[in-house]
């Protein structure tokens, strides 16, 4: 019963957990990016979300879209305002970018982190579920949102999925991954490869952090949480493989729902973390990381 | 050059002395912030070590604080012992942690050793949670004996420490020692043809930089009275001590200090500002790292070779 339990539960966290986390890791990818404002753009799609559907009245759907729009706007201001300046700075020498962008969009992140407590507020905000009523699932009532939300996650992976494969514009983006030189000899423009990563990253995160207020709730102050377990998620299964992502956010999401059921709830992260650690010393690349 | 050193010299002088004659004319609440400010500027020097030299991504500044500050306040509170060998406790407690930490640092590069570093810090601040009966968990401890109870007595203890602390690891970054940290952080497989041992130069800068944190961490707690997650270990403050290096300019160990300390002030006087103040803080050095990436002081000292 507490098995089916930790099993239910366990697969609906984990599917969000592995949509935040694709995102991430397309982007570090594609252009070599670890955006520490990741957890801020997730808040920003809650809370403008939440906002739309309750205090405008537009009702949990519209408010959906409009929360995951708010995450892609979020997204390209991260890249526009921070990311492309600093990579295009003269007066930044080329070996220090990444200590430059991983400081820059962790200022960001508490930028929007703090602009957003001001505007709505730090209080928890939770979303009206997307569908109500309870499904029983061998034994277990679950809500039937806790399915939709994990049925709409691997929908969305599906469809980047084929996105990525099925698609020029998709295969472009996975050879930028792999030899951003050879891409732009072979006549693609690497700027507007940027532009559509980092669209379709603000639509994933935006997704999940809309998906999470109406699951969890989400409150600005957990912006940098978000960041370090999408961070965390992404380095166990290897910085810059999709796949790899979503196995580590099973790994992680079942290690914390069964440590949160089995132990005690105050340990929820612990085992988790100590797992990471071991497998960054025994195998730096982490799951399935390609060096 | 030698006339460059011998200006710093000179301002540096000039500034400590003006520092320390603060209290005559600040009010004991000025003086406080300035006091908090001083140990924050030891703990970025410590951390521009790290980063400016080593050339080490470390998240977790606040794990070797944090380590020092705990070891040096239970040691206080449950034991009863004196502050200085609280103090000298936390300064190898703080380096059995560095050690610790540059154990990864020598296999992993730039992100995962990041990582490894900020999980540090997460599990540092579980741990003190869950043994709440001894570390005071969430609330914090108090410690039973404190520096003094005069705020100028208080604060030249910490100007005093800021100052030892800056000549100390001024010199340091100076000295062949700290060339051959800059060498191995920037290209460790030239720095290791050349014939040195990045290795040992690697596990030094760690032990020395942890030996500045968990000084200064303990420090802190025996000027405030009370150690707690939110003071000393908290991502937030290992955040504001990379803000503070950055913001000050890598590379210049003096640099780290002014920032900090700026850092501090401006936090104080935004704080009118209310909720925004974090807010306008975080904005100005966005502003920096966009338009002067080497930092206020590196932005100073390169017009200062250009002229």
């Amino acid at each position: 019963m507490r098995a089916v339990q930790i099993l239910v539960d366990g697969f609906a966290i984990s599917s969000l957990y592995g949509l935040a986390a694709v995102g991430f890791t397309l982007i570090f990818g594609v252009s070599g990016v670890l955006n520490l404002a990741h957890g801020g753009i997730m808040v920003v799609a809650a809370i403008v979300g939440w906002a739309a559907a309750g205090e405008l009245g537009l009702g949990t759907y519209a408010g959906t879209l409009i929360g995951v729009a708010a995450g892609l706007a979020a997204a390209y201001a991260t890249y526009l305002i921070v990311v492309r300046p600093i990579q295009r700075s003269r007066a930044i020498r080329p070996e220090e970018t990444e200590i430059f962008v991983l400081t820059g969009t962790l200022l960001w992140g508490i930028m929007i982190q703090v602009g957003m407590a001001y505007l709505f507020s730090d209080n928890p905000i939770t979303m009206r579920p997307l569908i109500s009523g309870v499904v029983n699932v061998f034994g277990v009532r679950t809500p039937a949102n806790e399915i939709l939300i994990a049925v709409l996650a691997w929908a969305v992976i599906g469809l980047l999925w084929l996105l990525v494969n099925r698609t020029r514009t998709g295969k472009a983006l996975l050879g930028a991954s792999m030899n951003p030189r050879a891409v732009t000899l072979l006549g693609y423009e690497l700027t507007q490869l940027y532009l559509v990563a980092w669209g379709i990253y603000g639509i994933l995160a935006g997704m999940a952090g809309v998906l999470l207020a109406s699951f969890l709730g989400v409150s600005t102050t957990n912006a940098g949480q978000l960041t370090a377990s999408a961070f965390s998620i992404v380095v166990l299964g290897g910085l810059g493989s999709v796949s790899g992502s979503l196995i580590a956010a099973y790994v992680v999401g079942y290690l914390e729902t069964m440590t949160a059921y089995l132990i005690a709830p105050t340990l929820r992260p612990i085992p988790s973390l100590i797992l990471l650690v071991l497998v960054v010393y025994v195998r730096p690349q982490g799951l399935l990381g390609r060096r | 050059m030698a006339l460059l050193r011998s200006r710093i010299v000179w301002i540096g002088a000039a500034v400590v002395l003006i520092a320390a004659l603060l209290p005559f004319w600040l009010s004991a609440y000025l003086l406080g912030i300035l006091t908090a400010a001083y140990y924050f500027g030891v703990f970025a020097m410590a951390w521009d070590l790290l980063f400016g030299f080593a050339g080490e991504v470390n998240f977790g500044p606040t794990f070797l604080i944090g380590l020092g500050a705990y070891t040096a306040a239970i040691l206080n509170s449950t034991f009863g012992l004196p502050i200085p060998l609280c103090v000298i406790a936390a300064a190898f407690a703080a380096v059995a942690g560095g050690i610790l930490l540059a154990v990864p640092a020598l296999r992993l590069r730039g992100p995962y050793f990041g990582l490894v570093t900020l999980v540090a810090v997460l599990l540092l601040q579980n741990f003190v949670v869950i043994f709440a009966s001894v570390t005071g968990g969430e609330i914090g401890m108090t410690v039973p004996d404190v520096l003094s109870i005069d705020a100028s007595v208080n604060y030249w203890y910490a100007l005093a420490f800021l100052v030892v602390c800056a000549v100390l690891l001024y010199g340091l970054s100076r000295s062949a020692v700290g060339l051959i940290l800059q060498a191995s952080g920037q290209d460790a497989v030239g720095a290791a043809a050349l014939g040195f041992n990045v290795t040992k130069h690697k596990v030094a800068a760690f032990c020395v930089s942890a030996l500045f944190s968990g000084t200064a961490g303990a420090m802190l707690i025996f000027y405030m009275g009370t150690a707690s997650v939110d003071t000393v270990v908290d991502v937030a403050i290992a955040v504001q001590i990379i803000i503070a290096a950055v913001l000050g300019g890598r590379r210049t160990i003096l640099g780290a200090a002014l920032g900090a300390v700026f850092l501090i002030v401006a936090n104080e006087f935004l704080r009118p500002l209310g909720q925004l103040n974090t807010f306008v803080v975080a904005a100005i050095a966005l502003g920096v790292i966009l338009f002067f990436p080497d930092g206020l002081l590196g932005y100073a000292l390169h017009r200062g070779e250009r002229e």
